[in-house]
């Protein structure tokens, strides 16, 4: 981390938009300059289908007038267009006042000035897309030399963001931040039956505020011949039954896990109805903070902006908060919020928890996840399977979906096993599990050590209209919960029609 | 705005600027004006002016592709230089042929000049008049007022060259009485073609019936789903199937010529249809086509993107999702094909059923069996002797949209238009719920 007085020419433009929002009445304002570079490689059956190249500059004016919300933004950094887009901002904070509002108020936060980068062994821009391809084709070529892998594929993304951030309040914050991900999947297809299995995740992989080092240690091509397999045995895998029993997960489905029903009803925005219309609210209401019991005592979720590698990490957020490590279940008891400098006071709190992130330079800061952690327990997996008469195990993502109050959720993983007497026997096709989200983390009872837990990274968090997409992570080990209804919709009852009665849900 | 000549010129000099065998340049440039209210105030209000210049070079078999939003002459350049080094050092895509050829293109009805022009105080005017009906009625309200404009061009290096000036208005609204949610929303390439008042009174209306809600036990229902919850069936279907590359992947329900769903359902793409979303082109510059994708149940035919039509030796339907197409052709303006009954005749010829107002957070179980999962959210009732009779909780379904689609026995004569379906209410036996919330 260095610390200087910030870019000059920048540091001009970010003047003039914040004299400029001051002298047109705006008692806030702030304004960022986000500079944001993509590349991508997808890889399939043998074939490079992308490789891609983004680029992506702007800024965005965002001001309190008339005690009412404004923003504005452009792709052109010129004087001119800041004089226009800062016009406009305040414009339409005066329209957005001119129905009947409450002033927006916010916390206090002391200015900071400094230039802010994670550090990386090896930048990921850097290195040769030769090489990149190079690792892709051949845990391509090898996941193709199983039988019945309809679709073997691969993908690597690489991020990176320089944002400047200056507020009217005195903050200018410079930070630069480089991320790295990939994965691979095979899919295997027959007789109109389709089974994935990926590494080391599913969905793109796995993603961290990293270098291309990253990559390097996930050993893609080492993995590419078992995942194929697993693909391939699905395929005539007995459907997962109907059945309520003892759970256990991995680490990244867990992590979604986390994501879905902890991470998004924390939010304090969703909670005061700011969301209603589109992702929805919060059964965490404010009157349950403090006194109600989320999960099981050895159940403890941390939301960690400081995580090292984190996708939700940073130094400051998009108001200017430094990042900050807030407790969010303790114990089992729901004690802390993800928060805002408009929202924290909302529920008494003094100062805002610095979860406000903006999707680029042309879209306002919401609250969204930093790292939301699952704190390791005392177990290791294998320990936990040995101690399960009778359960299932499952890994990785295959679907999700959960209400708007993200009460109940029902989610798959992309293959189980049958835990039986302690050991995994049978593999299981198409497993889903469902529950009520406090009831689910209230039949927690195992959570492995701290050698088990790894930060996962998660780039694809949607969230507000316009929509807005946020790198998260999330920390977790593998867990097991009790009573958890799996196989929904095994057998349904009624005559079968159509495409089903060939392919038999 | 820049206007024809100008946004044509950035793409012609990018295609110029190139030295690869083949090369495509797409731009969009335009701004979209977005105010969202909640709790009966507007909370965030917002305006963007934005661009984008994609090139996709093509050398040999080996594509590269490149986008910037900064348009000066130095930038082209340089995207151009990126997309070329890329096809370069990149691999072989043996099943790129070529580029599409230029082919006649029909005008659609894009632009509304009153919806480009559309203020912040207009939006916000409008917006608080469906407060104020909200209000009135005891409801709180949610939602969005959006307008936005976008100029497209695109040339490539084999003739073609597209340009549309396209505007899109659209508003969504949740309303909040007591314990009841209810839903409305619109879309329009013109504003004019909607009343945001008269929908704010619909989802007020709605929450306010919906208030007090009893549960039911999960299990097999007769369902009426709204269009807003019709849409979404199609868009599975969509998403999963009606592409070529669904098809030719083997992860698709259309198997053509077969039956996939009842005698009574017939869906169709027409982008040129003004009832939907009109667009003449698509993100490779070809134009669009009607596709009729299930006939009387039967699959009938896909839509094709450049890549996925070479492969088997045929052109394009117009149907490229841009970008480097890696998921594939979509259909995104969809058509199902109405029925006979009015929605008060389905209601009152349903014993016992569920009235379902819309689906939330819907996803994949299974591919080729469609088979989805989702809860009903913002006012779902229950039926009983053809009348409504009292709002229900939130409940999860997991079933599979074919399977839906082959047990409607009656759709509404009334289309309406969503983001990319044009669809009326439909009746299904046995709609499987799997489960409960408590709200």
């Amino acid at each position: 981390m260095t610390v200087t007085g910030g870019h000059k020419p920048l540091r001009d433009l970010t003047e003039k938009a914040l004299d400029k929002v001051r002298s047109l009445g705006a008692s806030y304002g702030d304004i960022r300059i986000v500079e944001q570079r993509e590349e991508a490689i997808e890889v399939k059956n043998g074939k490079v289908e992308g490789l891609s190249s983004e680029s992506d500059y702007g800024f965005g004016i965002r001001v309190i007038a008339d005690g009412a919300w404004g923003f504005a933004s452009s792709l052109d950094v010129s004087p001119e267009e800041i004089e226009r887009v800062a016009e406009m901002a305040v414009r339409i904070a005066k329209a957005s006042a001119s129905i009947e509002h409450e002033p927006v108020e916010l916390a206090p936060v002391e200015p900071a000035e400094g230039k802010f980068a994670f550090g990386l062994k090896t930048d990921p821009f850097e290195v040769p897309v030769e090489d990149k391809i190079g690792i892709l084709l051949d845990a391509d070529r090898i996941m193709r030399e199983t039988p019945d892998i309809g679709i073997a594929e691969g993908s690597m993304n690489f991020w990176r963001f320089d944002t400047v951030f200056a507020s009217t309040e005195g903050s200018y914050i410079e930070q630069t931040k480089t991320e790295s991900g990939a994965g691979i999947a095979a899919t295997a297809i027959k007789e109109g039956e389709v089974q994935r299995r990926s590494y080391p995740g599913s969905f793109g992989g796995d993603f961290s505020a990293s270098g291309y080092e990253f990559i390097e240690a996930m050993d893609l091509v080492a993995h590419a011949e078992r995942v194929a397999k697993e693909a391939r045995m699905l395929l005539d895998a007995p459907q997962c039954p109907s059945d309520v029993r003892t759970l256990i997960l991995e680490g990244s489905m867990l992590a979604l896990q986390v994501h879905e029903s902890c991470g998004h009803p924390i939010e304090l925005d969703r909670v005061f109805g700011t969301e209603s219309a589109y992702a929805g609210t919060s059964f965490l209401t404010p009157e349950k903070l403090g006194n109600f019991r989320y999960g099981s005592d050895i159940v403890n979720i941390v939301a960690d902006a400081t995580c090292p590698g984190g996708l939700g990490s940073f130094f400051y957020d998009d108001e200017g908060v430094p990042a900050q490590r807030v407790r969010i279940i303790d114990e089992g008891m729901f004690v802390g919020y993800l928060t805002s400098r408009e929202t924290a006071p909302r529920i008494g709190q003094d100062h805002s928890g610095g979860a406000m992130r903006a999707d680029g330079w042309n879209r306002i800061p919401l609250i969204r996840m930093t790292n939301i952690n699952l704190e390791p327990g005392d177990w290791t997996l294998d320990e936990m399977i040995k101690d399960t008469q009778k359960g299932l195990y499952g890994e990785m993502v295959g679907s999700w979906s959960i209400d708007d109050k993200r009460l109940n959720f029902q989610f798959a993983t992309e293959i189980a096993w049958d835990i039986d007497g302690g050991s995994l026997g049978q593999v299981y096709k198409n497993p889903t599990y469902t529950g009520i989200t406090y009831e689910f983390w209230g039949g927690c009872d195992a959570i492995a050590d701290e050698d088990e837990w790894r930060l996962w990274g998660v780039p694809n968090c949607g969230k507000g209209q316009p929509g807005q997409t946020a790198h998260v992570g999330h920390g977790v080990a593998p867990s097991r919960f009790r009573n958890v209804r799996i196989g929904v919709m095994d057998e349904p009852p009624g005559e079968v029609e159509s495409a089903e009665e060939e392919e038999g849900i | 705005m820049l206007g024809r000549e100008k946004v044509l010129d950035i793409v012609r000099r990018a295609v110029e600027y190139s030295d690869a065998d083949q090369t495509q340049a797409a731009v969009e440039i335009g701004e979209s004006s977005l105010t969202r209210f909640a709790n009966s105030m507007i909370h965030q209000n917002v305006s963007e002016r934005n661009g984008g210049l994609a090139v996709k070079a093509i050398v040999g078999k080996r594509i590269g592709y490149a986008v910037t939003n900064k348009l000066d002459d130095d930038s082209i350049r340089a995207v151009v230089e990126k997309a070329v080094s890329f096809a370069r050092n990149s691999g072989e895509n043996p099943d790129f042929v070529s580029l599409p050829k230029p082919k006649p293109i029909l005008e659609a009805e894009t632009w509304d000049q009153r919806t480009a022009d559309y203020s912040p105080e207009d939006r916000a005017s409008a917006v608080g008049g469906l407060i104020d009906e909200g209000k009135a009625r005891g409801a709180s309200a949610a939602g969005l007022l959006n307008n936005a404009y976008a100029e497209n061009a695109i040339v490539n290096s084999l003739g073609i060259e597209a340009y549309s000036a396209d505007t899109v208005a659209r508003m969504q609204t949740v309303m909040t009485a007591g314990d009841g949610f209810g839903y409305a929303d619109r879309i329009s390439r013109r504003i004019g073609d909607f009343d945001t008042v008269e929908a704010g009174i619909e989802a007020a209306d709605r929450s306010v019936r919906a208030q007090n809600p009893d549960a039911i036990e999960p299990g097999e229902y007769d369902v009426i789903l709204l269009p807003y919850a019709t849409g979404d069936l199609l868009e599975y279907l969509s998403y999963l199937g009606f592409g070529a590359l669904a098809v030719q992947e083997g992860r698709s329900f259309m198997k053509l010529g077969e039956k996939v769903v009842g005698d009574n359902i017939t869906i169709w793409d027409d982008a040129l249809d003004p009832r939907g979303i009109p667009v003449a082109f698509d993100p490779e510059g070809v134009p669009k086509q009607r596709v009729d994708l299930i006939v009387n149940g039967v699959a009938n035919a896909l839509v094709y993107d450049s890549l996925t039509a070479h492969k088997e030796g045929r052109e394009s339907t117009g149907h490229s999702t841009g970008g480097l197409g890696t998921y594939g052709p979509m259909a995104a303006n969809m058509f199902m094909q109405p029925g006979e009954s009015s929605l008060d005749e389905m209601i009152a010829a349903t014993k016992y059923g569920v009235l379902v107002t819309r689906f939330h957070y819907t996803n994949v179980i299974h591919p080729t069996q469609v088979l989805i999962t989702g809860m009903t959210r913002d006012g779902t009732f229950l039926i009983e002797n053809g009348r409504i009779t009292k709002p229900l909780k939130n409940m999860r379904f997991t079933d599979s949209v074919l399977r839906i689609l082959s047990n409607t026995d009656m759709i509404s004569r009334d289309l309406v238009r969503q983001s990319c379906t044009v669809v009326p209410a439909i009746r299904a036996k046995g709609f499987r719920f799997s489960g409960t919330t408590e709200f």
